[in-house]
């Protein structure tokens, strides 16, 4: 005769239960490690503070790529959980919060941060913690060895690569004595650096570097200082001055000849290209790594994407047309996620312990085909220096739009390996 | 023990190193810097909590002590123990150089001198990006973050070295305010000519008070490079000239564990708040306007005067 099963509890049984129940409530990092409890990615968002407009829609295409993920199946079976944390777009809140998705939110990896004073103030903290921190910040400063093994920047390509690819077109298109207007804090000076070179190396030069001192709000006395010979004004200014500025440089030249004008869209991201005071920026280039204007050769990864994150055919909201979405830069969060979720199935990832692995499971990746998980374009990722390579388009605005002017290939802003973060040790 | 006010304060202590074994991984790191901006709260509360001057510039102080400490660290190739005492000297002689300029002012003059100075300093650091870094900052690399053998960038000894910092800074500021030269400090701050006539020099008692709050804010910052791996011009922006202040008060100016308790709520009060809202500044600015109508002596200032005589015993 065999026992047959009960369903009444013994009190034996019951303190077993309630032991287990009270230890797994002390080893939250031990339960996540259970293949069916969903992974958790932590996302150090800009919701306040300078990068605001930024993380409104960094934070709108996240949910979207996750949706999307969760739709096909999450990651290795599993289901995803994006825990969003305000870092107020401050390097020392960033550490804090760094700290807090990945030890008490036990989150498996935080990622998503774009400022690049935020990246660099939290990297430390990713390297104590050992935990993965995957960047889309642009900065050069994931590929030049400032950083560290645990920190890469998968998703975007960084502004030495961006500066370089784009030289050559600045050159032979618009022209070769070129006054560079610029920022006077790091952003700026980065731009000053790259440019300068890469301008020589195309056989052009850069006649005068302007400085403008960060607390500046008007322009209108540096303007005497564009020489006379001027062909092409390369400005890079950013914030809420921007607008001053380009109105202002509009009054400066008037109605009359003017030299050519090439621009980072990070000066206008979400802001409309038509707002009042920009008609001076009409027939002006600018780079853009993706697109805010539907172009009439767009793919159908394009498209999809364009409708998943919710943007219309003019870069802004498909609800709010006065919501301009800062499209150049968001997608940096989408393919991230899925660097993230190629890198954590080709480690076969289960949990915290494996860490190591999804580092070392990115780090051998070597490119990623353009389609719906990389919808920008294709890329070529440097496992030595953790940092992705990719296309870069240059706009021209033209009726009220940015009409892609020129596509660079992948190989233009490529150059030499600064660092092996896979000689250093974990 | 007849002393109670070192009895309160040793308590203090005691339940901070009891938290080391007890605090959850993000609380314990929270706490150790939580411990190391206190010692820069403790400095603000010198000169303006004992000695009556309303700083706005205290970030330059810190910043010296950072970029004392860090640009030797990443320069020059310097080990932790010199470049702290770099951090510690650079802010120690630029408190100095500013009070004996700014200290010919006095009130609101004052405050928008030392702002000045402040902003200038930080511009420095923006203008002198080449080695600075500027907005973006520099990364202290972990083998340069250790002293004496120790790895400031491992959490267990981060808290204890964060402790020992702020438990000399206590224990130091008790002592001083509880000295002759402590109760001349607080004669400034009451009444500033009643002191210069019975024969105290108010600029040198001044200028010795802000040289101290120079030293207390530089070793906060010196060893927030150290410990934290970081130096960044928003560390020396205006808005690290002010929390300092909000610290004090939130706390309890001219309380000796009033900067800790206050730069402790103020941690938590923002990393609560930041989770139901986006408002957060909002939170913090409604619990000072609150705290000024119920509180204005703040925290530990409150209840030092609800207990009366026991209180000014037990918390000075």
């Amino acid at each position: 005769m065999t026992k047959g099963l009960t369903l009444t509890p013994t009190r034996r049984s019951v303190l077993a239960g309630m032991g287990a129940a009270t230890a797994a409530s002390f080893f939250p990092g031990y339960t996540n490690a259970q293949s069916s409890e969903p992974i958790r990615l932590g996302f150090q968002l800009h919701r306040t503070g300078i990068g605001a407009a930024y993380g409104r829609w960094y934070e709108r295409t996240a949910t979207a790529a996750l949706a999307r993920m969760n739709a096909a199946g999450g990651i290795g079976g599993r289901p995803v959980e994006i825990l969003f944390e305000d870092d107020g777009t401050d390097p020392a809140r960033g550490a804090e919060v760094f700290g807090k998705l990945a030890t008490q939110s036990n989150c498996d990896l935080v990622f998503g941060a774009l400022f690049s004073h935020v990246v660099i103030g939290t990297a430390p903290r990713a390297a104590e913690l050992k935990v993965p921190y995957l960047v889309c910040s642009e900065g050069h400063h994931v590929a030049s060895g400032m950083l560290n093994r645990w920190t890469l920047q998968p998703g975007i390509t960084d502004v030495k690569s961006q500066v370089q690819a784009m030289a050559p077109f600045v050159t032979s298109n618009l022209g070769k004595k070129v006054t560079m207007i610029f920022p006077d804090f790091a952003f700026g000076h980065d731009h000053r650096d790259y440019f300068t070179a890469a301008c020589a190396a195309q056989g052009g030069e850069v006649i005068a570097q302007i400085a403008i001192p960060p607390t500046e709000t008007s322009f209108t006395r540096y303007f005497p200082q564009i020489p006379a010979e001027t062909e092409v004004i390369y400005h890079v200014m950013v914030g809420p001055a921007v607008l001053t500025f380009v109105k202002e440089l509009g009054e400066f030249y008037g109605s009359g000849a003017r030299p050519q004008l090439f621009g980072f869209i990070d000066s206008l991201e979400a802001v409309d290209i038509n707002s009042s005071g920009l008609e001076f920026l009409d027939g002006s280039h600018f780079w853009e790594a993706h697109p805010r204007y539907k172009q009439a050769d767009a793919s159908d990864a394009e498209t999809a994407y364009r409708a998943a994150v919710g943007v219309d055919d003019n870069g802004a909201s498909a609800s709010d047309a006065a919501d301009v979405a800062t499209y150049s830069h968001m997608f940096s969060v989408w393919e991230t996620l899925s660097v993230i979720k190629a890198g954590m199935e080709a480690a076969g990832y289960t949990g915290a312990a494996d860490r190591q692995k999804l580092v070392e499971a990115i780090e051998a990746m070597t490119g990623f085909d353009e389609g719906e998980d990389h919808p920008q374009g294709a890329k070529t990722f440097n496992g030595k220096t953790h940092q992705a390579f990719g296309i870069q388009n240059i706009t021209k605005v033209e009726g009220g739009k940015l009409v892609v002017a020129h596509k660079t290939s992948v190989e233009d802003g490529m150059y030499p390996d600064e660092v092996d973060y896979t000689s250093q040790s974990f | 023990m007849r002393d109670r006010a070192l009895l309160s304060h040793l308590g203090l202590v005691a339940v901070l190193m009891a938290a080391h074994w007890m605090l959850p991984a993000y609380h314990h790191d929270a706490v150790a810097k939580v411990l190391v901006l206190s010692v820069y709260a403790m400095g603000y509360n010198i000169a303006f909590g004992y000695t009556g001057m309303l700083s706005l510039g205290h970030a330059l102080f810190f910043a010296a002590g950072l970029y004392g400490a860090a640009m030797p660290l990443t320069l020059w190739g310097w080990t932790g123990g010199p470049a702290l005492a770099a951090g510690l000297v650079a802010a120690t002689v630029l408190a100095a150089a500013v009070g004996l300029l700014a200290l010919r002012t006095r009130g609101v003059s004052f405050m928008i001198v030392t702002l000045m100075f402040a902003q200038a300093g930080y511009l420095t650091i923006l203008y002198l990006g080449r080695w600075t870094r500027g907005d973006e900052g520099i990364v202290i690399a972990q083998p340069l973050r250790r002293i004496m053998g120790l790895d400031l960038s491992d959490g267990a000894t981060r808290y204890l070295a964060a402790l020992l910092l702020f438990v000399l800074g206590l224990l130091a500021c008790l002592h001083l305010v509880r000295s002759p030269f402590g109760r001349v400090m607080v004669a400034m701050r009451e009444n500033e000519e009643r002191a210069r006539m019975l024969g105290y020099n108010p600029f040198t008692v001044k200028l010795a008070a802000l040289t101290l709050s120079g030293l207390y804010s530089g070793a906060a910052g010196a060893a927030y490079a150290l410990m934290f791996g970081y130096a960044g011009a928003s560390l020396a922006g205006v808005q690290y000239s002010i929390l300092p202040m909000l610290w004090v008060l939130l706390g309890g100016a001219g309380t000796v564990a009033g900067p800790f308790l206050g730069c402790l709520l103020m941690f938590y009060l923002i990393d609560y708040a930041s989770v139901i809202t986006s408002a957060t500044l909002l939170v913090v600015g409604v619990a000072l306007v609150a705290l000024v109508l119920f509180a204005p002596k703040g925290a530990l200032g409150a209840l030092r005067d609800r207990l009366g005589k026991e209180g000014r015993a037990w918390l000075p």
